[in-house]
């Protein structure tokens, strides 16, 4: 069932080390902090920070003991051992719950940003001036814990469609809130999540009123700057009847030779006829060459369909991150819904990703699609983990799974942790898996016709990873595409 | 325009090729024949610039340039280009996209601009015309599932699209019916011309009937043994490599 793949160097043959052998330094484009003042909860977790927590943002009552009950579970909960990554353990005491940039959180004028901020997301390649925008995408800019600004808002609520940080959300809109948060991914869900309940600190909430398409595309940018602080993120999207929406997700962070902790939180909600489209392109600092710093990504990511023919659609490109630990789920409980799952992840140097999804069938006539392609490179480690459960009731479910690797070199891991339960016969589930390398004899094909060994991997390796590059929103596709090879370079060469 | 001399390769500690010497003059055809394990192939990777094999003596001269001096993509930017035997596959890569990419960097290399998508457009719909491929091959993963015709017309094309000074053909009619002999023999036939020289490494003579020669050089045990005109392939076909053998029994020996 799991597969270690370990597979010889092709061009062992020769005494100089192999084109995919020499690896370079590899550069982080992301990798500045912007000096800004910032105002910060003292390091450490105790009902103190978290009730610091809440008064920050002006909480309700409620809110806060949401919060301290999450905490207090989390306290007797065990971070989880079972994936394929070994990590130094966390001090869950040194880290800062809570840093803001000084400025006027959330301004009710976008042109009251910080201008030192407002450069930061312009070297980031997102413009927060909406006239400066070529092409419909709203964005809500989030630095450390808190949303610096929402994009778009006034055009999108003459339709109805709330899109704003998650802080703002939980003191305008308490009854949507209450209704909605944690009903798909509990406080008590699994270790990172209740600790994320208890210190969330801002995120985006969407919501999608009754018979409505978004007509741009949402988005949220999440930069994490300062130093020794962990960001916690919630993010809820709610797709009522036959609504839709496109939501984009992208994320970098400075290079720090410490580990930073991300630990989020996703909430998908679909009712009859709705659909989400979830894109991911994730790019936290991977840590340098010796695998010393970056991020540690461990994310809680679910969306249920809930309503009759609605369907919730995962795409990521996961490029960074020194460590991945993330399953974008489907619960797939109305009839004839439908659940996908579309992921690249590319692993680096020292790398480690262990992710993958659940595709959880209870509803008749449900569908499930998974195409995952992992890409492994230096002395990284890439572990595709899945789950297809097909219950009692869920008549006729179908589920088609793709498990693909890609090896660049001798030093990197592939592993594939696939796992199928079964509990009605009506059901189809087929599961496809190869495992693959980079040939020297396709980089002599493509040098022979004049193209270096950089361009020759980008080539190999977007090929290879089309089919889910394809599911990407145009406005993501192209810089993807470049991510995907920045992220390689140096691996051959 | 390419000048081999005493040119020695090995591979995996084995030579292979055991003193070449070969002058190519622009606007030639030269075919190389010889059996099986005579080095025909192993001259053609030489050439391009396959790196398992070692040159141990020798030098070859490309038009005023060392040509072993340059890496396998500097000398397709001087105007190198290898019909493969065996063409690569790469799943998910667009045969029209490969094409550009490779069209650009030569010209790249060369100092020149880019292709924008209309000039590349133009390009590649003359070059059809004149291959007679099929645009829905071109949109197809690179050789993907192609047939052994359609891999070495999408050579020829591509050659046609790089429009090199020399061209080395490595047993591109090898697994080919006498119809795709035919249309990837007339591709080559049309772009030949004053300026450029083409290699064609064979097994056969079959070949030489529709890419005739001006010269024609036997292969055997890493040398050139005998060289002569369009005759000596015939002469080959009629009497088989047994003569040269016997011819050469002596070399052989000796190693």
């Amino acid at each position: 069932m799991n597969s270690d793949l370990y597979l010889p160097a092709a061009n062992d043959r020769n005494d100089e080390p192999g084109i995919i052998e020499r690896t370079v330094l590899n550069e982080y484009k992301y990798g500045f902090v912007t000096d800004i003042e910032a105002d910060e909860a003292p390091k450490g977790l105790d009902e103190n920070i978290i009730r610091f927590i809440s008064a920050k943002k002006n909480e309700p009552e409620w809110m806060l003991e949401w919060r301290l009950k999450a905490f207090r579970h989390w306290l007797k909960m065990e971070e989880p051992t079972w994936a394929n990554v070994s990590y130094t353990p966390i001090n869950y005491q040194d880290i800062i719950y809570y840093s803001a940039p000084k400025q006027k959180v959330n301004p009710a004028n976008l042109d009251e940003i910080d201008p030192e901020l407002r450069r930061t997301f312009e070297k980031l390649g997102i413009s927060l001036d909406e006239q400066k925008r070529l092409s419909g995408v709203a964005v809500d800019a989030v630095v450390d814990s808190v949303s610096i600004g929402t994009t778009f808002k006034k055009q999108l609520a003459e339709l109805g469609i709330i899109f704003c940080s998650m802080s703002e959300a939980i003191r305008e809109h308490p009854e949507l809130i209450k209704k909605h948060l944690g009903s798909v991914v509990p406080i008590t869900d699994n270790f990172f999540a209740a600790l994320n309940a208890a210190v969330f600190t801002d995120g985006s909430f969407c919501y999608i009123p009754k018979g409505v398409r978004s007509p741009m595309e949402l988005s949220t940018y999440f930069r994490i700057n300062a130093e020794n602080t962990g960001q916690f993120e919630r993010t809820l999207i709610v797709a009522e009847e036959g609504s839709y929406v496109s939501y984009l997700e992208g994320c970098t962070a400075p290079m720090r030779d410490e580990n930073q902790l991300h630990a989020a939180v996703v909430e998908l909600i679909t009712m009859d006829n709705a659909e989400i489209k979830y894109s991911t392109v994730q790019n936290w600092y991977p840590g340098d060459k010796e695998g010393v710093g970056g991020i540690y990504n461990f994310v809680t990511k679910r969306g249920i369909c809930k309503g009759v023919n609605s369907k919730i659609s995962w795409t990521q490109v996961e490029t960074g991150s020194s460590i991945t630990w993330k399953y974008p789920s489907v619960i797939l409980k109305g009839d004839n819904s439908v659940g996908e799952f579309y992921s690249v992840a590319v692993t680096n140097n020292y790398q480690q990703a262990d992710t993958g999804t659940k595709m959880m069938h209870l509803g008749k006539n449900t569908k499930s699609r998974i195409v995952s392609k992992g890409i492994s490179a230096g002395f990284s480690n890439n572990s595709y983990r899945g789950l297809v459960h097909v219950s009692k009731g869920a008549t006729n479910a179908r589920n088609f799974s793709q498990c693909d690797s890609l090896l660049l070199g001798d030093k990197c891991g592939a592993h594939t942790f696939p796992y199928i339960e079964v509990k009605n016969n009506t059901a189809m589930v087929e599961h496809e898996a190869t495992t693959s390398k980079i040939g020297e004899d396709q980089i002599f094909y493509c040098n022979q016709r004049g193209i270096d060994n950089e361009t020759a991997v980008a080539l190999i390796i977007n090929g290879f990873a089309k089919e889910v590059m394809n599911q990407l929103p145009m406005e993501f596709a192209v810089e993807a595409q470049k991510l995907l090879a920045i992220s390689l370079e140096g691996s051959v060469g | 325009m390419l000048n081999i001399r005493n040119l020695h390769a090995r591979i995996d500690g084995k030579n292979i090729l055991k003193g070449i010497n070969l002058e190519i003059k622009a606007g030639e055809v030269h075919a190389i024949m010889g059996p099986n394990g005579s080095g025909k192939s192993t001259l053609a990777s030489v050439l391009a610039g396959r790196k398992e094999y070692e040159v141990t003596e020798g030098s070859v001269d490309f038009l005023g340039k060392d040509l072993l001096d340059l890496s396998p993509e500097a000398r397709a930017g001087e105007g190198l280009f290898l019909a493969f035997q065996y063409p690569i596959e790469i799943p998910g890569l667009s045969t029209t996209n490969f094409i550009k990419t490779a069209v650009n960097e030569v010209r790249k290399y060369r100092g020149e601009n880019a292709l924008d998508a209309v000039g590349f457009l133009r390009l590649m719909k003359e070059k059809m015309a004149i291959m007679n491929i099929d645009q829905s091959l071109l949109s197809r993963s690179l050789n993907e599932g192609f047939s052994g015709g359609e891999k070495k017309r999408n050579e020829i094309f591509q050659m046609a699209m790089l429009q090199p000074r020399f061209a080395i053909l490595d047993e591109t009619d090898s697994g080919l019916d006498i119809d795709a002999i035919r249309i990837v023999a007339n591709g080559v036939n049309k772009l030949r011309n004053k300026d450029n020289a083409v290699l064609v490494v064979t097994h056969y003579q079959r070949l030489l009937d529709y890419i005739v020669p001006d010269f024609v050089h036997v292969l055997y045990n890493g040398r050139i043994v005998k060289s002569g005109t369009k005759e000596l392939a015939l002469e080959l076909e009629e009497r088989g490599y047994d003569f040269i053998r016997s011819e050469n029994h002596i070399g052989e020996e000796v190693k």
